[in-house]
């Protein structure tokens, strides 16, 4: 009791220097980014469009009309699909060639591991927009490298961004060639932090290389694997840059992402309240989806 | 032992080739005439070596601006929330105050919440300050960033607190402590955050897309996809737009890769 008292008081004079140091990150995190998320859900409640943006005093609060809209916007739904398309597809897929590239790399008999990581790495870094750009023309259905080599093996090669069924592996297979390095750097992390003797005892055991793999490797990374698939999937929610660059949302709509709808609702078109509420499903989603993974990490852990 | 280790390495080196062959084309036909790289066969490597694209980019089509606004922004957005995230980082590693675990788990589970989210009002409230379209309407969202925050207060929480009080018993203010002792020692981690950040904004695309309505305020990406809006069937050129846009930040990263990739695996296995 007495201690408690001492070092509480000793820490006081201090109290107030420490809420100087907080106060302009803390208020400018409040200011704009707080405030924004309260106004952004207040607004999905209102008519907020292009006549209110002279004149906020012009949107009417009209309950949940725009979430009802959205129910009943065809659009909308195929964002949905899209953007689900995407993540789920997407998600496995990268998270695979991560670990794949991990271990090998984890390997004790390759040398100049530094050079092949820094390799993997370098599409993590460029700018999407330009990647995004330099792709389109890879996936050209004419002139595009990629049907070039496609052909060589003796495949026919496919208008990739103008077919509608294509479209969207196209731009999953580019977002896994963009991504991979990432998640690998943190798999080889978690990697390393598996003590050798696991390895050594299976060995004498007789456990061959993909026991090894799926009753050590893949145990010993769930919490890696766990933190991964929710940055990614965060991550892969938010698909905008590909497809507005590469395809406008096309063919057909095929590729158009939520985070495009709300863009070119809000900003294209001023209907920000209604895109306010677009913003907050995914929102929504994001955070499902983080509870689910969640959910399925304590069932494995029991 | 042997064909394990080529199997190995030539997994390794087709995976890398397959990594790289997109640049590769990228810098190749930037260097081709107009119209050489719409031809079937693709070619790889420019048969007349031109830099006319470039000289098209430079006198023509205004990149030198976007490329020093990518620049300004960039360097500014990371001077500006290196300084702000590391106080309030240093406030919550060294500091009692009543409520702040309550207050870092609060913006910890903040994180979750998508910038897009806030980006209406954001775009209204910088509006109604007349701050749409200048630098400021980059700079302000970017000051500070709770990632940031929990990044150097993870590296921050391990300076022995003998080290503080020791200064404190020579008298330094709080605030020379903060500056003179606290900054160079968190150095590895800030380096760290300044490339993140650095990268991140150079980076970033929705959110200039949004706020910088026109040309001369144009960054590197919201130029390029303009650029490519209005010049689809010129690929020379576009490849020329990209090499300027993604150089400086390969360039940057070359030079500091050591930290940004022990902040990548320090920022998850921490966390």
């Amino acid at each position: 009791m007495n201690g408690k008292k001492i070092s509480h008081k000793r820490y006081k004079p201090f109290a107030s220097a420490a809420y100087l140091f907080l106060t302009p990150a803390l208020g400018s995190i409040l200011v704009f980014f707080f405030i924004p998320v309260i106004a952004a859900f207040a607004m999905s409640f209102t008519d907020f469009d292009i006549y209110s943006l002279g004149d906020w005093t012009k949107a009417r609060f009209i309950g949940i009309k725009n979430y009802i809209n959205l129910f009943e916007d065809p659009l909308f739904w195929i964002s949905l699909k899209n953007t689900f398309y995407y993540v789920l597809a997407a998600t496995p897929i990268s998270i695979a060639v991560s670990l794949g590239a991990a271990i090998l790399l984890n390997s004790k008999l390759i040398k100049l591991k530094g050079i092949f990581r820094l390799t993997y790495f370098i599409p993590v870094i460029t700018t999407l927009v330009a990647v995004a750009i330099v792709w389109r023309f890879i996936y050209h259905p004419r002139f595009g490298i990629l049907n070039y080599l496609l052909e060589i093996f003796g495949i026919n090669g496919v208008d990739w961004l103008g077919d509608p069924n294509w479209a969207m592996p196209a731009i999953i297979l580019m977002a896994v060639w963009k991504n991979f390095g990432y998640n690998m750097i943190i798999f080889i992390a978690g990697l390393q932090n598996i003590p050798e003797y696991l390895y050594e005892a299976s060995v004498i055991e007789g456990a061959n290389g993909w026991q090894q793999f799926k009753s050590i490797t893949i145990p010993m990374l769930a919490p890696t694997t766990f933190f991964i698939s929710i940055i990614t999937m965060i991550g892969f929610f938010q698909l905008f840059a590909e497809p507005y660059v590469m395809t406008q949302g096309g063919p057909l709509n095929k590729t158009l992402s939520i985070v495009q709808y709300m863009y070119h609702e809000g900003f294209r078109w001023w209907n920000m309240g209604y895109s306010a509420s677009i913003a907050f499903v995914l929102f929504f989603i994001i955070f499902a989806g983080t509870l689910i993974q969640f959910k399925i990490q304590k069932t494995r852990e029991l | 032992m042997f064909w394990k280790k080529i199997i190995l390495y030539s997994f390794l080196t087709i995976t890398g080739l397959m990594t790289l062959a997109p640049f590769f084309w990228m810098l190749s036909a930037s260097f081709m005439a107009d119209g050489h790289a719409n031809v079937y066969p693709p070619r790889f490597f420019p048969d007349v070596f031109t830099l006319e694209q470039y000289e098209r980019l430079f006198s023509r089509l205004n990149i030198m601006q976007y490329l020093f606004n990518s620049l300004f922004l960039s360097a500014a957005v990371t001077i500006i929330s290196i300084f702000f995230n590391s106080m309030a980082a240093y406030a919550f590693a060294k500091y009692r105050f009543k409520g702040k675990n309550k207050l870092f788990n609060f913006l910890l589970s903040a994180m979750i919440i998508p910038a897009q989210v806030t980006m209406l009002p954001l775009f209204l409230m910088l509006k109604s300050m007349g701050l749409i379209n200048t630098y400021m309407a980059i700079i302000i969202p970017g000051l500070a960033t709770i990632f940031g925050i929990f990044l150097i207060r993870q590296y921050i929480i391990s300076i022995p607190d003998s080290l503080i009080e020791a200064a404190r018993i020579d008298g330094a203010t709080e605030f020379q402590i903060y500056r003179t002792l606290i900054l160079p020692l968190a150095r590895p981690i800030l380096v760290t955050l300044a490339i993140f950040t650095f990268m991140g904004t150079w980076n970033d695309f929705l959110w200039p897309l949004i706020a910088l309505t026109d040309d001369s305020m144009y960054t590197l990406p919201v130029a390029l996809s303009n650029l490519m809006l209005e010049h689809t069937k010129d690929p020379e050129l576009m490849m020329a737009g990209s090499v300027v846009t993604i150089l400086p930040i390969i360039v940057v990263f070359l030079a500091l890769q050591k930290y940004y990739i022990t902040g990548i695996m320090q920022g998850s296995v921490k966390g």
